[in-house]
């Protein structure tokens, strides 16, 4: 701070500079040095100034020794601990500093209305009214001219910025890989065989040839489950959908689409953890419970001659969560 | 030298009377203004640490075999994503603070301007003149949120993917457009052809974060120019500001401030664990981990979709799926609507269109206090509904109670809350001086053996008697002699000018 200002700019210090706006309120005011207000709010200032000093060593000790340990290879906890402490303590020192050692006040400032005289606003608006005017009444022609290429240079420029963007969805939801015949294979690619699983066994299921693109995983995912035969419920039309006590549904959830991936032996029962939908694994994967609407798809499965678990045909319905096409 | 400085600046733009009037700015002394404060800075650090995370960060889906330092997830195929987050996390000196710092921050951020918005409601300062603020901060909050989901999306891992799988079947479950929108947002269907990941990460780190900062620069243009509101208080009125100026009692408080939050969301980076993606495991379109549950800022929205019944409409050859559209396309858009609109039905509720500076206090607006307190309410009970399946296991009693037990609660629980606190305010009107700090309240018995319930005398010394407030004073002026001024700290960094004669 150099003190023995060359200030001389005029007003400065001076009480009631020439830029007053206030009545009684000088622009720029002055203090003296023994004004109360000047005063820092600490009872004991000697006190306060040596418990900010101690914040600010320990703020230094703090992120030198950060500084120290990242040379030497760093530790997650303890770097935590000291560049945050450290970060903090100089953070408190600098608050406290100002909070209990500077001018205390209060201070105060003046509010002026945000609204203009009235003049002024007649005036704005008669700039953009009668001066638009002009522009509309003599030449409204162009101006229609200006408006539809604006208009059709938005509609143009949606092309680029959105339709290319991706597909169409077209049948792409209506549709998975699996097909008359499809081989069910697991995610190494392994086809599964009749004598898999264990009756309360289960397992995530793929079409053979369908497992390298993840699109395609996540469309086609089947749980396959062996319950016991003896309680399935087996509703018409669907009497050779499960032999040997194998039952297959899609693994999408029928709710918001997470994979239904626990099977409960137990309660037979497929729950799905993103919203808690239970499906009754034995009576159709219907929803017993939770948020899920709909059952989830099952896949009509068969054992062909060599004891491969093969799909009878695709799912009979759109897999998964609901969506405006779907019928 | 500043004076030199200072003319070579002016002469160039002009800058000492709007600069000095700046520097003279109130800034009024409560403890709830820092909420605001701790989202701006929030909001710093997590630029700061985010352009370090970009340094290393690959937005990339392509899938690679993992061979970095961590050693239970070598061999596994995982995308770049993932991989490059792993590495952040292992590979690089501080990695892991910093990222867990950054989702310490974005956590903060979005809990200060929560909490920042209740002061605003509670305390009225959204009516005339400040509706337009109140639109920008509803918009952060928003923005805030989007960009939060999107950055938690960003490191491919099994929770974060399974979030994403929700939010494509969330836009799938629009009425018409749906599925067009979820196809030109993953590049076709779910997870799409490994553009979600690069373009999350674009709108993540670039074109959100630039709008956010642009309505942040424009919440505090807004500010300064229509000047902060204050608490009634000795010497405030409608037409003043009263507090610390800008320079430099506030700026020492509150760069000290950037310190302290900068200083607390290091050390929560450093020692609370935060999203360990390497237990989690990387994305599989076919898995699935058991405790899925999204960031705090989505908790309602999550339990707003478990608690809704499963209706969906089916017929005219379409379907709209009610269970997701509901709770989690239409609410919120219905919520952040009314945000929007408060300021304007309260206006048109009260009829009152006068400009305010002084805030309320709650207990003397009962009515807006209790509404406040039941959609509080309300939030947090789909909060809680997020953890269906935690409370069930908690309590041991049976999902299926849980369940229903949350479809009365939400409807409940803000009816009773509001009611309470309607009642609250009232009695609180009733009783003067209640609410003020550091007075007892003591029992006194009458000279008639009547009883009487009164505040205690403030202890000597107690209260701080604050002084009738005055102008800033631009300059200093009087001897700098007395040694106890100096032991005073006062007039420091206030400039001293010589007495005129
Ligand atoms: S996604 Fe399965 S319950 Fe919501």
């Amino acid at each position: 701070m150099s003190d023995g200002a060359t200030d001389a700019t005029g007003g400065t210090g001076a009480t009631g500079g020439t830029g007053a706006t206030e009545v009684g309120v000088p622009a720029y005011p002055v203090a003296s040095f023994d004004d109360p207000h000047l005063l820092p709010l600490a009872k004991n200032p000697r006190r306060a100034e040596a418990v900010v000093a101690v914040f600010l060593v320990l703020g230094i000790l703090g992120v030198a020794a950060y500084g120290a340990l990242y040379w030497v290879g760093g530790q997650t906890q303890w770097e935590g601990v000291f560049l945050g402490g450290g970060l903090f303590c100089i953070g408190f020192g600098l608050s406290a500093w100002g909070k209990y050692l500077l001018p205390q006040g209060p201070f105060v400032e003046q509010r002026h209305p945000m609204a203009s005289p009235e003049e002024d606003r007649k005036a704005m608006t008669s700039a953009i009214v009668d001066r638009g005017g002009i522009v509309v009444k003599r030449r409204g022609f162009l101006g229609g001219l200006l408006g539809a290429g604006m208009g059709i240079f938005g509609v143009v420029a949606a092309f680029p910025l959105i339709r290319s963007l991706g597909p169409v969805p077209g049948k792409t939801l209506d549709r998975t890989n699996w097909r008359a015949g499809s081989r069910l294979v697991d995610f190494t690619g392994r086809p599964v065989s009749v004598h898999d699983l264990e009756v309360g066994g289960a397992l995530t299921v793929f079409p053979e040839g369908y497992l390298d693109s993840e699109q395609d995983q996540a469309m086609d995912q089947t749980m396959l489950i062996r319950a016991g035969s003896a309680d399935i419920v087996t509703r018409p039309g669907r009497e050779t959908w499960g032999p040997e006590g194998y039952l297959a549904f899609s693994k999408v959830c029928t709710h918001a689409g997470c994979p239904v991936g626990l099977y409960e032996e137990q309660t037979q029962q497929l729950l799905c953890p993103c919203h808690q939908s239970l499906f009754d694994v034995l009576d159709g994967a219907v929803p017993v419970f939770g948020p899920a609407p709909r059952p989830l798809p099952q896949l009509p499965l068969v054992v062909d001659a060599d004891g491969w678990l093969r799909a009878q045909s695709g799912y009979d319905q759109p897999v998964g969560p609901g969506f405006w096409e779907r019928s | 030298m500043i004076d030199e400085g200072l003319r070579w600046m002016d002469d160039r733009l002009g800058i000492s009377k709007g600069g000095r009037s700046f520097l003279d700015k109130i800034f009024p002394d409560h403890w709830s203004f820092l909420l605001g404060e701790i989202a701006l800075y929030s909001f710093v650090v997590l630029v700061a640490t985010g352009i370090f995370l970009t340094l290393y960060f690959v937005p990339s889906a392509q899938q690679i075999v993992y061979h970095g330092a961590y050693a239970p997830l070598r061999g596994t195929k995982v995308s770049e994503a993932y991989a490059s987050t792993l590495n952040i996390s292992f590979g690089v000196r501080s990695g892991l603070v910093i990222r867990q710092m950054h989702h310490w921050a974005a956590d903060v951020f979005l809990g200060a301007i929560a909490v920042h918005m209740i002061r605003i409601f509670f305390t009225g300062a959204y009516r005339k003149p400040r509706e337009l603020n109140w639109i920008v901060g509803v918009t952060l909050l928003t923005l805030g949120i989007v960009n939060g989901f999107l950055g938690y999306s960003l490191p491919d891992d099994l929770i974060s993917g399974t979030g994403l799988r929700i939010a494509y079947s969330i836009i799938l479950s629009i009425p018409l457009v749906g599925s067009y929108l979820a196809f030109f947002l993953f590049g076709g269907a779910f997870p799409g052809n490994g553009s979600i990941i690069p373009r999350m990460f674009i709108l993540h780190v670039l074109i959100l974060p630039v709008i956010i900062g642009g309505l942040i620069a424009a919440h505090l243009g807004l500010l300064v120019r229509q000047k902060h509101t204050q608490f009634p208080g000795k010497g405030r009125t409608e037409d003043n500001v009263v507090g610390s100026p800008m320079f430099p009692t506030f700026m020492a408080k509150t760069t000290g401030f950037l310190f302290m939050v900068t200083g607390v969301l290091w050390a929560l980076g450093g020692l609370v664990q935060i999203n360990p993606i390497w237990q989690f495991g990387p994305y599989v379109p076919y898995k699935i981990s058991y405790a899925v549950q999204p960031d705090w800022y989505m908790g309602w929205l999550d339990g707003a979709l478990r608690i809704m019944p499963s209706w969906e409409f089916t017929g005219f050859g379409h379907t709209i799926p009610l269970e997701i559209f509901l709770p989690a396309v239409l609410f919120p858009g219905l919520t952040f609507g009314l945000f929007y609109a408060w300021p304007f039905i309260e206006a048109k509720l009260t009829h009152d269109r006068a400009v305010h500076h002084l805030l309320d206090r709650p207990r003397d607006r009962p009515k807006r206090t209790a509404i406040g307190a039941a959609a509080l309410a309300f939030y947090f009970v789909l909060f809680c509904a997020s953890s269906t399946d935690v409370l069930a296991n908690f309590f041991q009693v049976s999902l299926n109670i849980v369940l229903w037990s949350f479809r009365f609660l939400v409807f409940i629980v803000p009816i009773v809350a509001g009611l309470v606190t309607y009642r609250i305010c009232l009695d609180m009107a009733g009783v003067p001086g209640i609410g003020k700090r550091k007075r007892a309240l003591v029992v006194v018995r009458s000279a008639e053996g009547e009883y009487e319930t009164i505040p205690s005398e403030p202890r000597p010394g107690d209260e701080h008697e604050e002084l009738p407030p005055m102008p800033v004073p631009v300059a200093i002026e009087g001897e700098d002699d007395s040694e106890e001024l100096e032991t005073a700290g006062a007039g420091e960094g206030i400039r001293r000018v010589p007495r005129r004669p």
